[in-house]
């Protein structure tokens, strides 16, 4: 089972260093702002394998209040993005 | 501490689904660095993350108890409705800056149905003469 853990947190750690490609390289700030979606998501997902692994349920709630905090900042991102264009 | 489901046959499919999770997660990633324009990333970004997501928590949930399973469930139900909201929101942000090169829109069922001062910030954009022309 130790094998599986690992290689399932490689290819997530994998997708995190795609994802800052992404962040890094824009080029609009749209495009960063879904690259960090991205990354909440998979820090969700990694935060899910520990918990697999420990059998621990006790980070569950983690879970929860990222993928809500997650969602807030984008939509909030999105928004204020239009916003700030369009009185540049 | 009694798990959802024990013994190896249990650990198998928990397994599996965390492979092919992770295997999504990945794939989505990957395409995210190399789709070509702001739409066909955010289907790369929403649809194998969610995905992903919703298989690994499925394998966690067979490891641990009933009541983290069930939220768990929650978190995954939870991804599913707010995938497609920041979707939504992002893309018609960036039709509304002028962000979407012309040629990323195979229909534009949205032209013509945004206020007047919609579109206000294509003015500080080099597309602002194809614009006038569509219209």
């Amino acid at each position: 089972m130790g094998v599986v853990f690992a290689i399932v947190l490689v290819m997530v750690g994998v997708a995190v260093a795609l994802a800052l490609v992404r962040l890094l390289r824009g080029p609009t700030t749209l495009d960063r702002v879904v690259a960090l979606d991205v990354i909440v998501v998979l820090t969700v997902v990694a935060a899910g394998v520990y918990v697999a692994y420990y059998r621990d349920g006790s980070n569950i709630p983690l879970l929860a209040a990222v993928a809500l905090v997650g969602f807030v900042g984008s939509a909030a991102a999105a928004r204020l993005t239009v916003r700030r264009e369009r009185h540049r | 501490m009694n798990p959802v489901a024990a013994g190896p046959v249990a650990d198998v499919v928990s397994a599996v689904l965390m492979l092919v999770g992770a295997l999504s997660c990945l794939l989505g990633a990957i395409g995210l660095v190399r789709l070509p324009d702001l739409p066909t990333r955010l289907q790369a970004a929403t649809k194998p993350q969610t995905l992903g997501l919703s298989l690994i928590l499925l394998g966690t949930a067979l490891r641990v108890e009933l009541a983290s399973a069930a939220t768990l469930v929650l978190v995954v139900l939870f991804q599913v409705i707010t995938a497609p909201v920041i979707s939504q929101l992002v893309g018609r942000a960036a039709y509304r800056s002028g962000a979407l090169p012309d040629d990323a829109l195979v229909v534009d069922e949205l032209a013509g149905h945004l206020p007047a001062d919609a579109l206000i910030g294509d003015e500080s954009t080099d597309r602002d003469d194809d614009r006038d022309d569509r219209d």
